[in-house]
């Protein structure tokens, strides 16, 4: 049985028509167009779908719509944009960081979140911080590059 | 000025050649443009054929001057487009920022085997430099007939050609053929894929002369991606779309026999296709789709678990009859030496069966309209794939149209290739366009796998230590137990599903290095796949095919003999090693390491925590990486941590540093990965490893503190692969390094926490 949800996302109110059960992950992407939080396990282990919901990195497959309720939800392409980047993507593009890329959004997401909630990490607490995110082409050391750099512009 | 041939000739002589097989405009004479008679060769205002020997396959120069290449290959995230552009942008001497690349469709390009090892640079950028050249060539007689300047008298700038004494006789590409089509003749060697070569008449640049080659130079595709504005394969979506989901065996090899469609009634617009083995679902929303997959009730037959105890794998593989033998090249009499032996060093490797678990599973879309297939797919290989929906459809390879597009990584034959073919048969099954997106137990479980193997190696030493013979043999499941590409039914799960025959072929392959032993031979054997269809265990191409798996074993060993003979490791290499670059980058990367000689393994350590160093080198084709690993090993845990690496590369001339260093680092780091962590479960009935607990890679506390690169530059030298190499000689740099620090010699991957604790025990 589908129900009528309003979605704070990126900013703005949007209405969605689906199962309560359906993962917030494909409200985004089939019903909202927002494709960029990607489909990679589907068991909340890898990261590929992250979002921030209420300002906390949250694995979009496996929240269910009907769980989200009023909180605010922002993708990767709320996070920031080529006119207004976060200092992520601004280090993400001058580090050349991925590789193909399908990864990024349990990357930036997490590491938003660390460096918001601690401006100058050590390098064993940005690895801990993303401990549970994968990348399979092996970008890692240009990630922990990507990261100290955002840390130093946010300085 | 040389006469070049019209494209309405070409195109009779293409077909005869070809068989009819090729997309060609029969009858679209090119309309020659009559303001200038004399372009009237080189110039058309329509598109000549899309055919491997047409400039304009290849190369268009655009209305306002910007040149556009056509390429026949993919770009997986190591920056390849860069690459040709720079090529391009070279030979034709135009500004990088002037050129365009269009990549893997089949519409606008030509078969130049897709990704397919490490040849992006080596054989497409071949390619791409010599219709390049020749464009610039083309465009330069074209202007000295347009200016009356001989053209040896004709210098070219930024797209702009002048005459050398008189600045004011000038005129540009974008006015001699800007919109307009190269009509020239290339020498094609009538060869498709990674062989494809078609030069023109020019000769490509002297290295001397470069700007913009050997430049480190950005991706222009990674803003897209970090900004959220870029659509990956499975992004993407057409009207009337419905989404797939398929449903394998708990038991490999059964199949359905009884279907309950009424268990899935409930769940909106959902449908099931089924034929023979091939089992799917679709349905209008994603989630519906994949809940209806969950839900289905089906009987399978009642298979016999087809594999054997994991534990047994390598005594399956070493009593397995040897299906296929092949010995490499033999340097004296091995068997002779042997009995002249003072003394015999022996040992015996074992590599897992490793998935390349790609961050997401298969997924392709594909719509069946009017007669014409398109099909969207992260798949490595478009033109291969272009046959295989062809094939599976039974519809005409010009029918069908393959639209690569950037996917969730790609390091060899994945399931994007079992993704496009299953995805086309359920749009022709439903008639509707159908997205199809493998779950993560699907990627990780039913991709073609790396294959397992075990690799017994001795060396015949004399009276005085010299090592007089050397005997390599490695026994494996194939690497092409399916093809390196989809386009053949049988190399596909829906061709095996559909009933189609497996066709397993035999290959594996030999350890690349130039130790000049006076007695040597190398030689592998295959054996039959545990399940002769639709297997989850089917080997095929993964990131330097068999290459990780041949040197972990050659390069442990040859550590092995240095410390039989107490010889420190980097010295017991170059007494052997005969190639000078091979000797170079073993050499850059000791100094660079500042290694100190002494032999293996390291003495006086106490304490949970142990340290060491080990090297490899490798070739791969006419690359050769030399790798200096430094690990750390917690005793108590058995955890490996690979602290830091020094690289030295050698892949000839470069073309873009920047490039090249993030792909010898990612190789670097995914190397590592498979040889501290990575190794399919199986248990009697399929595959176990279903996901990332259950399938670990390395994660980011175990990442290296320091990767130091060398990267050795050889203008002079034509470019080779890049995108493989340095992955091959890690396994046995971190094997060696854990030797030095425990004294333990560890001979089966991965070197895993489990494992390294039961042999340190």
């Amino acid at each position: 049985m589908t129900k009528i949800f309003t979605l704070n996302v990126n900013g703005i109110d949007r209405k969605v028509e689906t199962d309560p059960d359906t993962p917030l992950l494909y409200v985004l992407r089939d019903d909202l167009g927002l494709n960029n939080p990607h489909f990679g396990c589907g068991l909340g282990q890898c990261g590929a779908c992250t979002v921030h919901i209420d300002g906390k990195p949250a694995h979009s497959c496996r929240r269910p719509v009907a769980a989200v309720g009023d909180k605010k939800v922002v993708t990767l392409a709320g996070l920031g944009t080529p006119e207004h980047p976060h200092p992520l993507q601004t280090a993400y593009v001058e580090e050349q960081v991925p590789q193909c890329a399908y990864c990024i959004n349990g990357w930036i997401m997490s590491a938003a979140a660390l460096l918001r909630d601690n401006k100058k990490p050590t390098d064993a607490q940005i690895r801990t911080a993303l401990r549970h995110v994968k990348c399979r082409c092996g970008t890692h050391m240009a990630i922990l590059r990507a990261v100290k750099r955002a840390a130093a512009m946010m300085g | 000025m040389t006469r070049h041939e019209n494209s309405a000739n070409f195109s009779r002589r293409a077909l005869l050649k070809a068989g009819g097989a090729l997309v060609v405009s029969v009858g679209a004479r090119a309309a020659i443009e009559p303001a200038h008679a004399a372009d009237s060769a080189t110039a058309a205002t329509t598109k000549p054929p899309l055919t491997p020997d047409q400039l304009s396959s290849y190369i268009a120069v655009d209305a306002d001057g910007t040149v556009s290449a056509y390429f026949g290959k993919m770009d997986m995230g190591q920056g390849l487009s860069v690459a040709i552009r720079q090529i391009v942008a070279e030979e034709l001497d135009v500004p990088f920022d002037r050129t365009k690349i269009y990549i893997g469709d089949t519409d606008t390009s030509v078969n130049q085997g897709g990704a397919s090892g490490s040849t992006g640079v080596q054989d497409g950028g071949k390619q791409m430099r010599m219709a390049a050249a020749e464009a610039r060539r083309v465009l330069v007689d074209m202007a000295a007939e347009k200016l009356g300047v001989p053209a040896n008298q004709l210098a070219v700038k930024d797209g702009v050609v002048s005459a050398a004494g008189d600045a004011s006789k000038k005129t540009s590409y974008a006015e001699l053929i800007g919109g307009k089509f190269f009509n020239v003749h290339l020498d094609w060697n009538g060869k498709y894929g990674n062989p494809l070569y078609a030069p023109g008449k020019a000769k490509p640049k002297d290295p001397k002369d470069y700007t913009i080659i050997g430049k480190p130079m950005p991706r222009d595709d990674i803003a897209g991606k970090v900004f959220a504005q870029t659509d990956f394969a499975m992004d993407i979506k057409v009207p009337g779309m419905v989404h797939g989901r398929m449903i394998r065996p708990a038991i490999a090899g059964a199949v359905p026999v009884k279907i309950d469609e009424s268990s899935i009634k409930d769940i909106a617009s959902a449908k099931v296709v089924w034929d023979k083995g091939f089992l799917g679902v679709v349905a209008d929303k994603e989630w519906d789709a994949i809940k209806a997959a969950r839900t289905l009730k089906v009987e399978w037959s009642n298979a016999s678990p087809p594999f054997p105890e994991q534990t047994t794998l390598y005594d399956h593989i070493r009593k397995a009859p040897a299906r296929k033998r092949e010995v490499g090249k033999q340097t004296g009499n091995v068997d002779d030496a042997f009995k002249t032996a003072a003394h015999v060093i022996e040992a015996e490797y074992e590599w897992p069966f490793q998935s390349h678990a790609r961050m997401g599973p298969g997924c392709a879309l594909v719509e069946i309209k009017d007669g014409h297939v398109t099909c969207w797919t992260g798949t490595q290989k478009a033109h291969f794939v272009q046959t295989g929906l062809a094939n599976i459809l039974q519809v005409q390879q010009e029918d069908v149209r393959v639209i690569w597009t950037t996917g969730p990584g790609s390091y060899g034959r994945s399931d994007a290739d079992d993704c496009a073919a299953d995805a086309a048969v359920l749009a022709k099954a439903v008639g509707k366009p159908v997205r199809l997106q493998y779950m993560r137990d699907q990627g990780t479980a039913w991709d073609p796998k790396a294959p397992a193997s075990i690799h017994q190696v001795r060396a015949a030493i004399d009276a005085s230590g010299n090592v007089i013979a050397y005997d390599f043999l490695s026994k494996g499941f194939s690497r092409v137990d399916v093809n390196t590409n989809g386009s053949q039914p049988k190399d596909t799960l829906a061709g095996q599903m559909t009933g189609v025959a497996l066709k397993s072929g035999d290959g594996f392959g030999f350890p690349a290095d130039s130790y000049g032993f006076a007695n040597k031979r190398a030689a592998w054997e295959t054996v039959a796949p545990l399940l002769d269809r639709a297997s989850p265990l089917r080997s095929a191409h993964m990131r330097d095919p068999v290459g990780p798996q041949i040197h972990f074993a050659s390069e442990s060993f040859i550590d092995e003999v240095a410390a039989a003979l107490n010889m420190d490791p980097v010295a017991f290499r170059l007494r052997y090693v005969r190639d000078p670059r091979d000797i170079a980058v073993i050499k850059a990367a000791a100094e660079k390491a500042g290694w100190q000689p002494r032999p293996t393994p390291r003495k006086k350590q106490s304490g949970d925590k142990v340290s060491g160093r080990g090297i490899a080198y490798a070739q791969r084709g006419p690359t050769r990486v030399a790798v200096i690993a430094e690990v750390e090993v917690d005793r108590p845990s058995g955890r490996i941590w690979a602290r830091k690496f020094t690289v030295a590369h050698d892949c000839g001339q470069i073309i873009n540093p920047n490039g090249l260093h993030h792909a010898i680092e990612n190789n670097v780091v995914q190397a590592t990965s498979r040889a501290l962590w990575e190794e399919v479960k199986f248990d009697n009935a399929t595959v176990t490893s279903v996901d990332w607990h259950t399938y670990p890679i390395l994660d980011m506390p175990e990442a290296p503190d320091q990767v130091d690169i060398v990267m050795i530059d050889h203008p002079e030298i034509a470019p080779s692969g890049a995108g493989e190499a340095a992955s091959r000689p890690v396994p046995a740099a971190i094997a060696n390094a854990v030797f030095d620090a425990t004294g333990v010699r560890i001979r089966r991957a991965p070197l895993s926490p489990a494992n390294v604790k039961s042999s340190l025990s």
